[in-house]
């Protein structure tokens, strides 16, 4: 069970107001992604909802009741650290031992959800290890090992896999994942990698200084961004956005088009540009265009084996299905 | 600093400091060493005859011996058990935020300035002398008998004084390792259910072992040769009750005008000092390289 539910919470440090009141429903068993550039507050929501920190005013409710002035081990949620935060003196397994130890649970059990733990994480063989002789992959792996044996009602994710290199961050991705659906139990994950939260997320909560920007499922916040903060930030490479001439045509102060939304040709289309940058990745490329009016550069995904180099003239064609209009406000158009 | 000839030149260069420091060490060890073999009193000029094992003879034999081994090793017990626990406590308070915390750590290091003699003698005559010190004031107000401290508790009346010294330099270190702990793995631990203790005792405690190890390993060290509080306190007095190793060869070469003796002494207290070394390296010195 881990239906949490914020009601008008607000944090303050001193007169600064780092998160406004905001409201927010989590249901039991979804996995939930705050994302947000650093600094936006979804690290802070987080801890406010472990108890780490204390809000400001508002209430927070786990399955139905009052949690608000819970301290955090009463709460029955487990978190997962940046850093880790494993303890350095003691053996994996005492690690992993350590919060029921703290709950006095019996011998027995304690054995008996470490080696199932250990099984499903891969860890049996380096139980009786340090932290320090293990990999950073192994590492997190024992941080969540450390969340599981406590079953708690939800698991909280403080950006788990930033100090993993890439290719470890791509398989660590899967393994949470995996886990999601095997205990179908509620996830809260912080990031501010905007591919983790599409990968992952059954609802991405995107955040902006505090603001709740848009809730959703990953492909409605791809499809149907609802400002232009949501439209940037999700997608990569980014939105192009227009403005000016252009964008009054289509009856809005900007548009939007996503980079893989525009046909490259080097004879005709309705708008001309010059390549800066083309980035061959293989299957894709990127190019950067320069040349067109109220966006520049203006990028454009293309198939991996186009051929334009710098300098190219090339014309750029939208699909006007795709093109995401935006008011003055910033605010979608419907 | 690699290179074949960069080496050579580096031992050429430290070679005349690492000599006189040799040079400085062993002359005093070996005149030490000699003379406590000889009958050497400054009081009967004449000649100095070898004298073989007959003054660490007489020097252990001696009953104030026994007491001085006793006393030493109560000194430097009694002020580490209350350095390390004080210290702790005190590192633990000063970690929290609060008002005006540069200048109250300045004020809890500043004991650890103040020379043994001027801080014994502070002490000796404004706070624990029965008629004018503070202590003796306050129990006079309340109607109490004022404690004559270096009559009635010579040995814990110097250990406190001597404390007060080294508690400033307990927590400092410990504070510095306290302030290193990563402040995720307490939070990790309160969502796992540890309360305070628990995060003290299972997280903080092991996290300082080595700071505390640094901390009785160095103050054990300068706190075999505590001498200038003795001195100017009770002479060693009353009785024998706080003569420790270092007063009473002080006692025997100075007072008694025995070179010999006081040499026997000597050699004793640095066989003594290794002893104790090599016991601490052993107990707590595993922390060390973990």
């Amino acid at each position: 069970m881990g239906r949490i539910q914020l009601k008008r919470v607000q944090k303050k440090f001193g007169d600064v107001e780092v998160i406004p009141p905001l409201d927010l429903e989590i249901e039991d068993g979804e996995f939930v992604v705050f994302v947000g550039p650093s600094g936006c507050g979804k690290s802070t929501l987080l801890r406010l909802i472990a108890g780490l920190e204390d809000t400001t005013s508002g209430t927070i409710e786990i399955d139905g009741s009052d949690a608000t002035a819970t301290p955090p081990a009463k709460r029955g949620l487990a978190m997962v650290f940046q850093s880790y935060a494993l303890y350095p003196h003691m053996s994996v397994r005492r690690n992993i031992a350590f919060p029921m130890r703290m709950a006095k649970m019996s011998r027995e059990e304690q054995d008996r959800r470490i080696e199932a733990a250990a099984r499903s994480l891969n860890l049996t063989e380096y139980l009786d290890r340090r932290p320090g002789q293990l990999s950073g992959g192994q590492r997190q792996r024992v941080a969540i090992g450390r969340a599981i044996v406590r079953e708690p009602a939800a698991f909280l994710f403080d950006e788990p896999l930033s100090n993993l290199d890439a290719a470890l961050r791509v398989g660590m991705r899967m393994e949470i994942s995996e886990l999601h659906r095997k205990l179908d139990t509620t996830m809260i994950y912080v990031t501010h990698d905007q591919v983790e939260a599409m990968t992952m997320a059954d609802k991405i909560v995107v955040l902006h200084a505090g603001v709740i920007e848009q809730v959703g499922s990953p492909l409605e916040l791809y499809r149907h961004p609802r400002n232009l903060f949501v439209a940037g930030f999700i997608g990569s490479p980014k939105m192009n956005f227009i403005e000016g001439d252009e964008a009054a045509g289509h009856g809005a102060h900007a548009i939007g088009i996503r980079p893989e939304h525009v046909d490259v040709s080097t004879t005709e289309g309705p708008w001309r540009g010059t390549v800066g940058v083309a980035e061959h990745l293989g299957s894709d490329t990127f190019i950067h265009i320069h040349g067109i009016p109220g966006c520049d550069p203006f990028t454009v995904r293309a198939p991996g084996d186009v051929a334009v180099s710098h300098g190219d003239a090339v014309f750029l064609t939208p699909s006007a299905p795709h093109i995401h209009r935006f008011d003055a406000k910033g605010l979608r158009i419907a | 600093m690699s290179t074949k000839a960069s080496r050579s030149a580096a031992k050429v260069m430290i070679s005349p400091a690492v000599l006189l420091l040799l040079g400085w060490m062993l002359v005093p060890l070996c005149l030490t060493l000699y003379f406590s073999f000889l009958r050497y009193n400054l009081l009967q000029i004449g000649d100095t005859p070898f004298a073989g094992w007959e003054n660490y003879y007489w020097f252990i034999t001696d009953p104030s011996f026994k007491a001085a081994i006793k006393n030493t090793l109560v000194l430097v017990g009694g002020v580490l058990a209350i350095t390390t626990v004080g210290g702790l406590f005190a590192a633990i308070l000063l970690d929290r935020p609060m008002f005006g915390t540069g200048i109250i750590r300045i004020m809890v290091i500043a004991p650890f300035f103040v020379m043994p003699t001027v801080s014994a003698l502070v002490w000796k005559n404004m706070f624990m002398n029965p008629v004018n010190g503070i202590f003796g004031r306050v129990a006079t107000s309340l109607g109490f008998q004022p404690v004559d401290f270096f009559g009635q508790i010579p040995m814990a009346s110097i250990i406190m004084i001597v404390s007060w010294t080294w508690l400033p330099f307990a927590t400092l270190i410990l504070l510095t390792a306290l302030q290193s702990l990563d402040q995720e793995q307490l939070e990790a631990a309160e969502m796992d259910g540890a309360g305070w203790w628990n995060r003290f005792w299972f997280i903080m405690l092991p996290h300082l072992a080595r700071a505390i190890t640094v901390v009785i390993l160095i103050q054990t060290i300068f706190l075999l040769s505590i001498f200038a509080e003795i001195l100017v306190t009770t002479n060693g007095g009353p009785g024998t009750a706080t003569t420790n190793l270092t007063y009473l060869i002080y006692v025997s070469s100075l007072l008694q005008f025995d070179v010999g003796m006081g040499s026997a002494g000597g050699v004793i207290a640095i066989i003594l000092a290794n002893i104790v070394a090599i016991f601490l390296m052993r107990m707590i010195g595993r922390n060390l390289d973990a």
